[in-house]
């Protein structure tokens, strides 16, 4: 996915000489190197120091740019959280911050690495919005979208490598708005993220069972579409929000509050990440198998 | 790229009025920061009236306050240039007024929300970036607190306008060698000498006396240019009124009437 971004990235800013990247010390591996060997003035590598990048980045749009931050997900949300806070959502300025490699997708580098409370965190600030896309063709809508608009700061929530494309024939991608990825009328899964495929796997062996299974990307998490919720929760029986985010303050937190909210009658079920940090150093499937989310087990609890 | 000349008369009488306004607008609400706003005053004042070109809303220079709690004199400088109005600073902090105690991004002639330290300095960066990036020749003024220096990310910033040769910065630390708790020298001690810091990290540096505003004209005007230019200020926190310099309960306190008549006294006889 961090390829599809950086080539959306490097698209857009051969379209647009406002587009600018910071960067904090991102490995060649980030392939970032077309964009800085062909627009060397439009890309900054501030090294190892977040805060700058940041405030950079604030400074670029305060003189009418459109620039992006990037670097792995804790260090460009957590560590210069206040310069998120203040620099860009306060002055409400049109800044893309990127979490690259965000949930446990560094299963083995510890959980320094683990970006496991970002929605939350990016969630609770006015002004931010708030993307993870699924796959690596939602990537490219989401950056272009990201490079294109003038409304605020945005987090964006992006894997690392690997990801399956899992949108080819869905419905188009809309900013704000929930995306089937597959309709039905029984079982209805909303999820977001990198994880995404693990649900197409649950969805899968849901319908070879012979149940009718909806499946949904929520890319925006903020603003999160509530009148798509709404209709979730009111046309399946059933409706199982899968995501690999902490319990607090993300898609499973905020669905159980619409879901009282409009007095849902639907079965409803989450799975999140764990409100711990987990010691394991295996893959991320082990990881996430830690903290409770793997197939076999959604399938048991759900079946 | 600056004005050919400074009438250091005129910059005197200007800023005996700004510090006036400041107290008189203290004795209506209570405005804090005064001895913050009062050491660089001759800084801000020199910024706009004769480093600028075209200062208030249509100049291509840029002034960016990072040490925010400083801002009453930026404000009072911004209402003598018809960019803030009268009604604006008399508003100053009641519920139907738009200036606070920091700066906030918005307001006419605001460039950046500041308050929180340490942020200044980075968005000045960027803004620099930005101007040679769209091939424009502004220039990006910044006043920091000499506490600001304590601040990580002041030095994240530090590194990259030197490292990225941002000749379009001039930056002045306020270094009147207060903060909250006591004497910045004393939390810091090698910290100092400051310059010589700037120095080693690719700044030209000058250090300069901060009230005389001859002198902060003379240390932009010739510098060489060929990298970002840090002038240290020695200030005094509290300057013109004697019961307030170097005290650190002017950061906080407004004068009483009785202080303020004898401050508006003193600045008289500056006059």
């Amino acid at each position: 996915m961090r390829n599809t971004f950086s080539e959306t990235l490097y698209a857009e800013a051969t379209a647009n000489p406002d587009v600018y990247i910071v960067v904090a010390d991102i490995s060649p591996a980030g392939s970032m190197g077309k964009f800085s060997s062909e627009y060397p003035e439009r890309f900054v590598n501030v090294g190892v120091a977040e805060q700058s990048m940041i405030g950079i980045a604030a400074g670029l749009a305060l003189k009418g740019c459109q620039p992006f931050a990037y670097t792995i997900a804790t260090f460009s949300l957590y560590r210069p959280f206040e310069m998120i806070r203040d620099d860009l959502c306060y002055q409400n300025l049109p800044v893309t911050v990127v979490g690259m490699g965000a949930g446990v997708i560094y299963s083995t580098l510890g959980g320094t690495h683990h970006t496991q409370e970002d929605i939350a965190i990016a969630s609770a600030l006015p002004n931010m919005q708030v993307l993870a896309p699924c796959d690596p063709l939602e990537c490219i809508e989401a950056t272009r979208w990201c490079a294109q608009q003038k409304n605020g700061p945005v987090y964006l929530r992006i894997g690392k490598a690997g990801e399956p494309v899992l949108t080819a024939n869905a419905e188009p991608w809309q900013f704000g708005k929930l995306r089937y990825l597959r309709r039905g009328s029984d079982v209805c899964i909303l999820t977001y993220g990198v994880i995404t495929a693990m649900a197409v796997e649950i969805a899968d062996k849901l319908a070879a069972q012979g149940r009718s299974v909806s499946l949904v990307s929520a890319h925006t998490l903020k603003p999160l579409d509530r009148d798509g919720v709404t209709a979730s929760l009111q046309q399946h029986r059933h409706v199982v929000v899968i995501e690999e985010h902490a319990p607090q303050g993300g898609l499973a937190s905020q669905v159980k509050q619409i879901a009282w909210d409009v007095r849902a009658t639907c079965r409803l079920d989450t799975f999140t990440l764990q409100d711990a940090f987990i010691h394991n150093y295996g893959s991320t499937s082990d990881l996430l198998a830690a903290h409770g989310l793997s197939p076999e087990r959604i399938l048991a609890k759900i079946g | 790229m600056t004005q050919a000349s400074f009438d250091a008369r005129a910059a005197r009488t200007r800023c005996q009025r700004y510090r006036r306004r400041i107290l008189d607008i203290s004795q209506r609400v209570s405005a804090l920061h005064i001895g913050g706003a009062f050491s660089c005053t001759e800084i801000v004042d020199a910024i706009y009236n004769a480093l600028m070109r075209k200062p208030g809303l249509s100049s291509p220079d840029t002034f960016l306050m990072s040490k925010g709690h400083g801002c009453m004199i930026q404000y009072v400088v911004l209402e003598e240039l018809g960019v803030l109005s009268r009604a604006d600073l008399d508003a100053y902090c009641t519920p139907h007024g738009r200036l606070g105690v920091h700066p906030d991004y918005g307001n006419p002639g605001i460039e950046a929300s500041t308050g929180s330290l340490g942020h200044g300095l980075s968005m000045v960066v960027g803004m620099a970036l930005a101007e040679r990036g769209k091939r424009r020749d502004g220039m990006i003024y910044t006043v920091l607190s000499d506490g600001e220096t304590q601040e990580g990310s002041t030095w994240e910033a530090v590194l990259m306008a030197s490292s990225l040769k941002l000749t379009n910065i001039v930056a002045f630390i306020d270094n009147n060698d207060f903060q909250s708790l006591g004497r910045t020298s004393e939390t810091h001690p090698s910290l100092y000498p400051l310059t010589a810091k700037f120095d080693a990290f690719g700044w030209e540096t000058a250090e300069i006396d901060g009230h005389d505003s001859a002198a902060i004209f003379r240390a932009v005007s010739l510098r060489k240019g060929d990298r970002p230019l840090m002038v240290v200020a020695r200030t005094t926190k509290g300057k013109g009124v004697s019961y307030m310099e170097n005290a650190p309960i002017w950061h906080y306190r407004a004068p009483n009437k009785d202080e303020y008549a004898q401050a508006i006294r003193e600045l008289e006889t500056q006059a």
